[in-house]
């Protein structure tokens, strides 16, 4: 199962408003990407409580339709 | 998560200072993101045990109920959860993680 880029980073900004999201399909197959995803929202969270915003964002799609999603936030 | 798990997952972080939930094993890992933290805990020399949550079912999936965390591979130090691969391999980075370990007591390659 795939998952196309623009329904993740749609996912991201319905959950996180003022959200920048960069996507990137690392290996042009629909199922390895990354996101960096910048948010005011992260601010005075730990690394662990803002990767969880954006996971909680893909409503329990990562780990299925979504195999790997590499993350990193920024404040 | 039947208890029979939960005990199981509560067992091997109590017991190993380091414990890395992973796809495969430390010699075998199989999955990039897992051999990836293997990796980086054996170049700093750390005395951590592996845990292979592909050996069963419940266990893969009691892992991520259990840190309320939805991927593997999943590090735990001194029972704490500290992150996965994408945090572990930004701590290995900047240098947060040697400061971890350093607070934790937990011997490493300085």
């Amino acid at each position: 199962m795939a998952m196309d880029l623009k329904e993740i980073e749609r996912l991201i900004k319905e959950a996180i408003p003022d959200a920048i999201v960069e996507i990137q399909d690392l290996a042009g197959d629909g199922n390895h990407y990354s996101a960096t995803v910048t948010s005011t929202q992260f601010s005075g969270k730990n690394k662990i409580e803002q990767h969880k915003m954006v996971y909680n964002s893909l409503q329990g799609k990562m780990g299925n339709e979504l195999h790997a999603l590499a993350i990193k936030t920024k404040e | 998560m039947d208890q029979q798990t939960k005990d199981l997952i509560n067992k091997e972080i109590m017991n190993n200072d380091v414990c890395l939930f992973m796809k495969g094993t430390p010699d075998a890992p199989q999955c990039g993101f897992s051999m990836a933290v293997s990796n980086m805990l054996k170049i700093l020399e750390v005395n951590y045990k592996g845990v292979n949550v592909l050996e069963s079912q419940a266990l893969r999936e009691g892992i991520k109920e259990f840190s309320d965390w939805p991927t593997i591979p999943q590090v735990y130090i001194k029972g704490e959860f500290v992150g996965g691969c994408d945090i572990f391999k930004e701590m290995y980075e900047n240098g947060e993680l040697k400061k971890i370990l350093e607070t934790k007591e937990v011997s490493f390659k300085k």
